[in-house]
């Protein structure tokens, strides 16, 4: 079935054709406000990210100052306004910090995989024949890893366990990559395929347009529709993913970059001696992160179903609108 | 009757149903949208009042207040009265109670009507026993009987068949028998016919005059086929644009409308003998020229799933098609006509036989070396919302032929773009415009435009104008037969409307279950064809006046 008469339109203003902002706009009653809730706890983490650099009053690996080394387990207050961890680290600045890391790893971890796995649905999707089957077995056989499993042995193989922060940011974004491919492989060939049967795709091989020109010109752009919703979708999970791999270790060194799921690891034998503040201010880091981002991306899937979506209405009148 | 009581009505004056000042507002992404504006009209119980209009003038809607169903976006005021209730009024409850026992509905497409899990004796079953306690026999019972009442043959072995087991007109039938269950008083059937051939159309219209005679049910008949209202109504309700124009007892509206819509719209009605393109000629003509397509015993068969033989689709059809000629192929759906267009466009591979597209044989088709011939044939879809690429304005559509086999620069593109719209009759502006942007008729113009782009020497119309309403078709058509006279290329028009196809192809060939049955020129084959299945086929089609429909109906009924 076809939605596309909700599709872009040409004298429309570029700021309505934009995903996030068109959704915005079409919004309304709960799932608007659910919109600007992510909306607002993304900017937040997208903010810390960019001024990390400003905000945080010391770096994420700085452990002494002019006036001698930092206090180890110093309760919140004074100079260190979420307190230090066990090594002395300022929890505030490396939370700051720990929103950069995390920002690089998914901008890498969905760039990586979103040109490889649109690629690899079109040309199997329109294609097909054999290589489509190859593709989907391998996809499917990806599909049933654990992925956090995955993204650990890619992480060794990459990094041999070792890591600087670009080698452990793109060891974090190449292993997710592995894990994510399939994901836009899938979404993209299933458009890809249905496409491939609609007469508009008919009558361009008609006029005698080659294979390529078809799947680019004419696939592509109608395949890639869903992307936005994806990529805020697979946003939470790159970030999940890199949380598990350094909380289990396979991180970026603390000396190298501050990382949430590593100082989350710190803090385990902390809460059992009354020190909350090294686990809840990255715990919540990430909690309010991954909200924010699939708060996103699930109102984006409901507004850009007609069906789901809800409308503002102007005026009730009397009469009852039929159920 | 059995238990279930002599038929209601519920005022002295027979009125089962009467709407008063309807109207229906949608609430969507541009706003509110007003669908009905104050409709009024009375149904009698014994009577088929036929709405009819086209696309878009909120003849469904009105009637699925009838039923209570209405999306969720939209609002209703007014009043629809269905034998005291207000159906605007009732609550969950109530509408449940109603529907089935006053009012039930007939669907436009059977095959998804039915639940395909349970057997239609269940199906059935369930309505009466939602409404009353009976017992699972007296529901069996019952359901044998409507089953029997509307036609199924052996209905005591049938009602435990499912779904899959009927054909299409049978559906039909099992979907009236479960409406009938309850003996309403209204029934409401939307397009009930539309999604059906036309031999199987004949037979479902005669049942809804039997139910309307034997069961006393006044009938809202949804349609926007003026033949169907000629066949079937006592009284017609004409509607355009959310509004009444017209209410007439189906006699006089045709025989004297009275507005200039109605005139207009039954005006457009293609009328099967009348405006033949063929007409008064004796021999094929222009058979010395060029000779386009040949098909020798062609036979085109899909592959069948696991287990399942193979389907014949196209069956020892020879056809020859010559430079300048149009062939208009006919066929109920199955039959074959579409395989045949698209084979010649080399959509479908052939599997035996011969097929020579200009001087290349299909049998041994390869993309790359059927390219170049590419330019020479025009196709044009059936469905010209879907047939646009929506992401590419209509000028890059229309300029993609240009693009992909001659070497243009945009601006040579462009010039011959604006000349190919003015030729359809479309303004220059239109390039700009997204496909979205334009109504079904403008687009199936610019689709004409974009096969045109090349002068090819061949068109294939698929269907061309079944997606359209009646007048925007009468355009299309017109059209169409300017520029093929203008510009003389040859043409294979495919419709399962004969009237269409009479209209505007000189030479005629009858496919039936991928058989070609009979061909000939398109006059001689309307008014004297020669095949048993054509002329059931020609008898069955009801055409838009209601006298002269009566007595093709009764010869109808005498051959059938």
């Amino acid at each position: 079935m076809s939605t596309t008469t909700t599709s872009i339109g040409a004298k429309k203003p570029l700021a309505d054709r934009l995903p996030i902002i068109s959704h915005l706009r079409m919004s309304a009653g709960l799932q608007r406000g659910m919109l600007v809730a992510g909306l607002v706890l993304s900017l937040i983490f997208i903010l810390a990210a960019a001024l990390a650099p400003l905000i945080a009053p010391f770096d994420f690996a700085q452990i002494t100052d002019a006036e001698g080394d930092f206090p180890t387990q110093a309760a919140p207050g004074g100079k260190f306004i979420w307190g230090t961890t066990v090594g002395g680290f300022d929890v505030f600045s490396r939370t700051l910090w720990g929103a950069q890391t995390a920002l690089l790893v998914i901008v890498m971890a969905v760039v990586c995989s979103i040109f490889l796995g649109v690629f690899l649905g079109l040309v199997s999707g329109y294609i097909g024949g054999w290589l489509d089957r190859v593709l989907v077995v391998v996809a499917d056989a990806i599909y049933a890893f654990p992925s956090l499993l995955l993204a650990i042995v890619m992480s060794i193989v990459i990094s041999q366990g070792q890591s600087s922060l670009w080698g452990g940011i793109m060891a974090a974004a190449i292993s997710i990559t592995v894990v994510f491919i399939p994901q836009y492989f899938r979404v993209i060939r299933a458009e890809t395929v249905r496409l491939k049967a609609e007469p508009f795709v008919e009558s361009a091989k008609v006029v005698g347009a080659s294979t390529w020109r078809i799947m680019f010109k004419h696939v592509f752009r109608n395949a890639t529709r869903t992307l936005p919703l994806i990529f805020t979708l697979n946003a939470s999970e790159a970030l999940l993913t890199l949380a598990g791999l350094g909380f289990l270790g396979f991180g970026i060194e603390p000396t190298k970059a501050a990382e949430w799921g590593y100082d989350l690891n710190r803090a385990l034998s902390d809460a059992t001696s009354g020190i909350w503040w090294t686990g809840v201010f990255p715990g919540v880091a990430i909690v309010l992160t991954v909200l924010g981002l699939t708060l996103v991306g699930e109102s984006m899937n409901d507004l850009g179903d007609p069906r789901l979506r809800m409308r503002r209405k102007k005026k009730r009148t009397s009469g009852k609108g039929a159920a | 009757m059995s238990q279930h009581g002599t038929p209601k009505i519920a005022t002295a004056d027979g009125r089962v149903l009467s709407i008063e000042d309807l109207q229906v507002t949608f609430t969507t992404d541009a706003g509110e949208v007003d669908a009905v504006r104050g409709v009024s009209f009375e149904v009698a119980a014994g009577e088929v009042v036929a709405v009819v209009g086209e696309s878009g003038s909120g003849k469904s809607v009105t009637a699925r207040t009838v039923l209570g169903l209405l999306a969720e976006t939209a609002t209703a005021r007014g009043a629809v009265v269905l034998r005291g209730n207000n159906m605007l009024a009732l609550t969950g409850r109530q509408l449940r109670a109603v529907r089935g026992e006053d009012v039930a509905m007939v669907f436009q497409e059977p095959s998804t009507a039915l639940n395909p899990v349970y057997t239609v004796g269940w199906q059935i079953a369930e309505g009466l026993r939602a409404h009353g306690k009976v017992s699972k026999k007296q529901a069996r019972a019952r359901a044998i009987e409507v089953l029997g009442r509307v036609g199924i043959p052996e209905p005591e072995k049938r009602v435990d068949y499912y779904p899959h087991q009927f054909s299409g007109g049978q559906k039909q039938r099992v979907i009236i028998a479960a409406a009938l269950a309850l003996n309403p008083a209204v029934i409401v059937a939307d397009e009930p016919t539309t999604a059906l051939d036309v031999t199987v159309q004949a037979e479902i219209l005669e049942l809804l005059r039997e139910v309307r005679d034997e069961f006393n049910t006044g009938i809202v008949l949804i349609t926007h086929n003026m033949g169907v209202v000629a066949d079937l109504a006592d009284r017609v309700v004409v509607m355009y644009q959310g509004k009444v124009v017209e209410t007439a007892q189906s006699l006089e509206l045709f025989s004297a409308p009275r507005e200039d819509y109605t005139k207009a719209l039954l005006e457009a009605v293609p009328h099967l003998g009348r405006n033949s393109a063929s007409a008064g000629m004796s021999e094929r003509s222009g058979q010395d020229k060029e000779v386009l397509v040949e098909a020798t015993n062609l036979e085109i068969t899909y592959p069948g799933r696991m287990g399942t033989p193979a389907f014949k689709a196209v069956d020892n059809v020879s056809l020859k098609i010559c430079a300048g000629e149009v062939y208009g192929l006919v066929g109920e759906s199955g039959s074959g006509k579409t395989t045949i267009g698209r084979a010649i466009a080399g959509l479908n591979r052939t599997t035996g036989g011969s097929l020579k597209v200009l001087g290349y044989e299909m049998l041994n088709f390869k993309e790359r070396t059927f390219k170049p011939l590419r330019q020479e044939i025009g196709f044009v879809f059936q469905d010209p919302a879907a047939s646009f690429n929506p992401q590419l304005s209509i000028g890059e559509c229309v300029a993609e032929p240009l693009l992909v086999h001659r070497k243009v620069t945009p601006a040579q593109a462009r010039a011959r773009v604006d000349e190919l719209l003015e030729a359809v009759q479309l303004p220059k502006a239109f390039a700009d415009r997204f496909p979205h942007e334009l109504s079904g008729g403008q687009r199936q113009r610019a689709s004409l435009a974009r096969s045109l782009a090349l002068d090819p020497k061949l068109l294939i119309a698929d269907e061309p104008t079944s997606a359209l309403d009646v007048s925007v078709q009468a355009k299309v058509l017109e059209l169409f037969k300017e520029l093929q006279t203008e510009l003389g290329f040859a043409a294979l028009f495919i419709s399962h409307d004969l009237a269409v196809v009479d209209m505007l192809s000189t030479w005629v060939g009858v496919l039936y279950r991928g058989k070609l049955v009979e061909e000939g020129i398109g006059s001689q084959v309307m008014s004297n064809p020669s095949h048993q299945y054509t002329q059931r086929l020609i008898a069955s089609l009801p055409v838009p006046d209601p006298v002269e429909q009566a007595i093709r109906r009764e010869a109808f009924l005498k051959t059938g």
